[in-house]
């Protein structure tokens, strides 16, 4: 047990180390001259042999992987050029939004998903099973700034009920803040919602037709009490590890819906920052958010080790 | 009685509401630093935060703002400027000739500064008095007024920027009627009243929040739903909708800027590739191949007025020799064959805006009639401007913001070897006349210099001039005072909420 | 195969599926108009009898676009995901069977890449390869591979230890036999659930590629740029943006019924 742990814990230095690579090599495929891009409509020649001098962009590449590596591993992730603020500032600005919309958009998939999995697979290839699919495909297949932009119209320009978009801090006003949440948290949930109910529909049939189910409904018990107690807590386990990869994908991938909505998060930010080619903040963003992602996993392989017996040993 | 005290309840409601203005942003600004900055949405926040020298009105003349008279003289080398006395700066500091003097040589020296191109003819300044300066320039130069109401103009407090260093973007401070409160990046700017601006008699709002939101849709939404009193850039598309709503009112004025098509014929080896690079028969049969009424009425929903020349056919120095040429898609083809490409391709480079996909189409649906195979490459900004500067690249379709000077628009595209000249034109003659055009102060004179260039550009076309955009405002009816100047930002000074 | 065409909606997905693919492939023949033709007199037209799904922002054929934008949008979906299948199970399989350093190796590997957001991924390789649909498929293909490692490798290491792989091993049948014939056959149920969910990723995630100029190139239509297009006129012109949606949802619905019977129908447990 205690040896299972420790090896997982020693794989997330190489694996930081390989995002670390991935983040810094990624950066160097995409085309144009940063300094230019940095520069901007007017370029001037001066200012952009400034930045070229400022991000040591004539040097080999190895000797720039290790400026930033070794700033890192000090604490610095360097400045945005793009606005002049530290890049930890940025982050620490962010993490609350960014939380509180993943954990909101996972609350939502998660009742959506599990309930739409478990009548689908319950009431398999009957209308119920139908109409919970095309549900469920139906946010799968709706792009999120599509979906949002819609709710958008009807919600606050149509009804008037929320906010047509924004963020407000919870500790200013929690009512404003969820009314200026919700709208994203669903639009991003209910994508989500589509993918869990999937796997729970999968893992349900597995279990259902497995002999410990029928073990347990030739025994007499309620079919109630089989699907909830006995089938929907052993399908849980893979949900759980695909959930957790999900809320880490949440931190950075909620890009469109964070630009529909004008969320100030993380993904809007780094795709901004890989547009204004401002470097800093596609490094120390991508490292952070790739870190917590890396760290949830370990957190959900664990509960994966904890919850299911047969792994141990 | 009971009613009354619920009416003065009510208004008492509205008049705290009324104080905040919210302004919606197309984009997020960049740095905050007027020597650095390098966006047009930056521009819309500064001219809240920041004071200029001089402030142009709404037929682009110059007005005094920091500076309240200027005089040249030594041939039109000197310029004298006498400054407003009893300005403070956001901290407190006086501006003085002294601060006036720091700015202007902060633009032109601090490493990575984007104003060094503006303020090149000035080659020193000197503080005459406390409220006198004088601009020593190495060669008249007939924009420096007009480049003085841009960021070039705007003075910084010397003690703040001086401790801030190379961070002063993340808390400017400057002398315009609004101050610094914070930043929240793509989220929000918030703004106070500065309660000792000299103007202040001018100001109706206790504070200003610019939101960013980029989608031109959301934008709007925000407006109808109440989050936003003024959103900046409505889409051509959504004026008709939005036009029998009367708790709104659209204001709008042509630009400054321009749209065109930038053709490489003398940038890297791109140039000699296509005949549209070669052959300048080839350039004038593409142009007259476009019907530019229908361009702007399907692109732009008819919110832009066609044009064929760097600044619009209402700006005062528009070079009326030169009129649009009307569409004649049999000459297209008779110069096309007559340059032996009766069917030429080239490839269009085209930013990802939706703008500039629309323009592109109809562009190549157009020119397709005359013979014209036209391959449309979207390419993302950073990356076009880089492709631009070496030259990879046979046409591009650019906007350009444009500057209240026709030389803005002018001298850096078409000079020879000046810095944004990525179509490679460089010819003697053209390059005389600009630069007389810019070290001639008499109107009069200079209009004469550009009817001379516009002749001569219209024989070359490195640059197919389409039309010229409006700006677009969407705003509560309630707002009153706005001034429609063509350069797009929003003066604050006499906007108030009735 | 007979128990797949016995299921209602596997039936329906191969149907709607095989539709799309029949339109896509006979585009030039059933589309109404030359989908680029633009129509000055005809922009935003609400549909009628001239167009019978309304005109687009340039007065172009909706129906038309639709047709062809077929083409585009399943080939998205399609070889994308072919991709990273390609490249995900041999890479998967290798990992979770062979084990010791190689999958530790491929782990980490997999792990950092699952790490970094799926679209930066894609932003950053369809930006290197150029602007076009070829590379963004190739792009989102790439992205979407880890994700394919993961799954196989999982699959492979529970299935290695089942008493029917232990007693081929036993037998001293070769590595490729075990891994191709008893293997192989018990890991593509959860891969083809995962495909099925990974077309429909794809076919959007074009959609917001093509928004950043990095996928399909105009005036060529695919659905997810026709319906980038129409969120400018979603009050002006809904049309513009109902078609193309209702095709990537049925699109979506339909891979994904049919990929739950053949999983039904692939997978030896539910014999």
């Amino acid at each position: 047990m205690q040896k299972y742990l420790l090896q997982r814990l020693a794989t997330l230095v190489p694996t930081l180390f390989f995002v670390s690579i991935l983040i810094f090599g990624l950066q160097q495929l995409l085309p144009g001259d940063p300094a230019i891009a940095l520069a901007g409509e007017e370029r001037d020649p001066a200012a952009v042999a400034y930045l070229r001098a400022k991000f040591h962009l004539d040097e080999p590449l190895p000797l720039r992987y290790w400026y930033w590596l070794s700033g890192v591993l000090h604490g610095d992730l360097g400045d945005s050029v793009r606005i002049q603020k530290p890049v930890t500032e940025l982050i620490l600005e962010k993490l609350p939004v960014t939380i509180q919309l993943a954990a909101m958009a996972m609350l939502i998939a998660l009742a959506i998903g599990i309930t739409a999995g478990v009548v689908s697979a319950v009431k398999k290839d009957t209308a119920w099973d139908y109409a919970a699919n095309a549900f469920a495909l139906w946010g799968l297949s709706t792009p999120n700034f599509w979906l949002g932009i819609l709710l958008i119209l009807f919600f606050a320009v149509h009804l008037g009920w929320l906010p047509a978009s924004g963020y407000v801090s919870p500790f200013e006003d929690l009512k404003a803040n969820l009314a200026a949440m919700i709208m994203p948290a669903f639009v991003l949930g209910n994508a989500i919602a589509a993918v869990l109910m999937r796997h729970t529909r999968s893992a349900m049939l597995q279990v259902l037709s497995s002999d410990y189910v029928r073990t347990a409904r030739a025994k007499g018990l309620n079919e109630r009490v089989v699907v909830l107690k006995h089938a929907l807590r052993n399908a849980l386990i893979p949900i759980i590890t695909l959930g957790a990869l999900e809320f880490g994908t949440l931190l950075s991938g909620a890009v469109l819906t964070e630009q529909v909505f004008s969320i100030p998060g993380f993904g809007k930010l780094i795709v901004d920052a890989v547009f204004n080619r401002d470097y800093s903040v596609v490094q120390g963003v991508v490292l952070f958010t790739a870190t917590v992602y890396i760290t949830l996993n370990l957190l959900a392989d664990m509960a994966y080790f904890l919850v299911n017996p047969r792994m141990r040993g | 009685m009971r009613s009354l005290s619920l009416f003065g309840l009510l208004c008492f409601s509205c008049a705290v509401q009324s104080q905040t203005l919210r302004i919606g942003l197309a984009e997020d600004p960049d740095v905050l630093d007027p020597t650095m900055a390098r966006t047009f949405v930056g521009r819309i926040v500064f001219s809240a935060l920041c004071d200029k020298l001089f402030d142009l009105d709404e037929k682009l003349n110059v007005v005094p703002q920091l500076a309240t008279a200027y005089e040249w003289s030594g041939e039109n080398r000197t310029l004298t400027l006498k400054l407003r006395p009893g300005v403070t700066f956001h901290d407190g500091e006086k501006l003085d000739a002294a601060a006036v003097k720091f700015s202007l040589e902060r633009h032109k020296n601090m490493p990575g500064s984007n104003r060094r191109g503006d303020l090149a003819p000035v080659a020193s300044v000197d503080v005459v008095d406390a409220h006198t300066v004088r601009l020593n320039l190495s060669a008249p130069f007939a924009p420096l007024l007009a480049v003085l109401t841009d960021r070039a103009g705007m003075i910084v407090s010397p003690k703040a920027a001086q401790a801030a260093g190379d961070r002063f973007g993340a808390r400017p401070v400057c002398a315009g009627p609004f101050r610094f409160v914070e930043r929240v990046a793509q989220d929000r700017i918030v703004l106070e009243r500065f309660p000792e601006y000299w103007n202040r008699g001018a100001i109706h709002f206790d504070r200003i929040v610019y939101l960013p939101i980029v989608d031109s849709t959301v934008r709007l939404a925000n407006l109808r739903s109440g989050q936003l009193d003024f959103i900046e850039r409505l889409a051509g598309s959504d004026v008709a909708g939005l036009k029998g709503d009367r708790r709104f009112k659209i204001d709008r004025i042509v630009e400054i800027g321009y749209q065109g098509i930038t053709i490489n014929i003398g940038n890297g080896e791109r140039a000699q590739s296509t005949a549209l690079g070669r052959d300048a028969r080839v350039r004038e049969a593409f142009e007259l191949s476009l019907d530019r009424d229908a361009l702007v009425k399907v692109a732009m929903d008819g919110e832009a007025v066609t044009g064929n020349q760097w600044v619009s056919p209402a700006n005062r120095y528009y070079a009326r020799n030169v009129p649009i040429p009307k569409r004649d898609v049999a000459k297209a083809k008779a110069l096309l064959a007559a340059a032996g490409a009766a069917n030429p391709s080239f490839t269009l480079m085209t930013p990802t805006t939706s703008d500039a996909q629309r323009i592109a189409q109809v562009v190549q649906a157009m020119a397709k009639e005359a013979g014209f195979d036209i391959k449309i490459q979207s390419t993302e900004f950073s990356t076009s401007l880089n492709m631009a500067d070496k030259g990879e690249f046979e046409a591009y379709a650019l906007a350009w913001s444009g500057r209240a000077d026709p030389d803005g628009n002018l001298h850096i595209f078409n000079a020879c070897k000046a810095p944004l000249n990525v179509s490679g034109y460089c010819k003697k003659e053209v390059d005389e006349l600009i630069g007389k055009a810019r070290t001639t102060l008499d109107p009069a004179q200079r209009a004469k210099f550009y009817e001379q260039i516009a002749a001569e550009l219209a024989k070359d076309r490195p640059i197919v001039y389409l039309f010229h955009r409006n700006w677009l405002w969407a705003h509560a009816a309630k707002l009153s005072g706005l001034r429609t100047v063509p350069d797009g930002l929003v003066r604050v000074q006499g906007l108030r909420m009735n | 195969m007979r128990r797949l065409l016995r299921r209602g909606g596997a039936m329906f997905g191969l149907a709607v599926v095989a539709f799309f693919v029949l339109i896509a492939l006979l585009a030039p023949w059933i589309a109404p108009h030359n989908p680029l033709a633009t129509n000055w007199g005809a922009v935003r037209q609400a549909p009628g009898a001239a167009y019978l799904f309304g005109a687009d922002e340039l007065g172009r054929d909706v129906l038309s676009r639709i047709i062809w934008g077929a083409r585009a949008s399943i080939l998205a979906g399609v070889v994308s995901v072919s991709i990273s299948l390609s490249l995900g199970v041999p890479i998967g399989m290798l990992a979770g069977y062979l084990g010791r350093w190689v999958d530790a190796l491929i782990s980490r590997i997999t792990d950092a890449m699952l790490a970094c957001p799926f679209l930066i991924l894609a932003i950053a390789l369809a930006a290197f390869l150029g602007p076009s649909l070829a590379n963004a498929m190739i792009a989102i293909g790439i992205s979407a591979t880890p994700v394919f490692i993961r799954l196989t490798r999982a699959q492979v290491l529970a299935a290695k230890s089942e008493d029917y792989v232990e007693a081929a091993r036993a037998l001293g049948n070769p590595h490729l036999r075990i891994a191709l014939r008893h293997i192989f056959p018990n890991i593509v149920a959860p891969l083809i659930v995962q495909a099925t969910l990974a077309i429909a990723a794809a076919v959007i995630a074009e959609a917001s590629l093509s928004f950043l100029g990095l996928g399909q190139q105009p005036p060529a239509p695919s659905w997810g740029s026709m319906l980038n297009t129409a969120r400018n006129y979603v009050d002006q012109a809904p049309w513009m943006a109902v078609w193309p949606g209702l095709s990537i949802f049925l699109l979506v619905l339909s891979f994904n019924l049919l990929g739950d019977g053949l999983r039904d129908a692939l997978d030896p447990r539910q014999k």
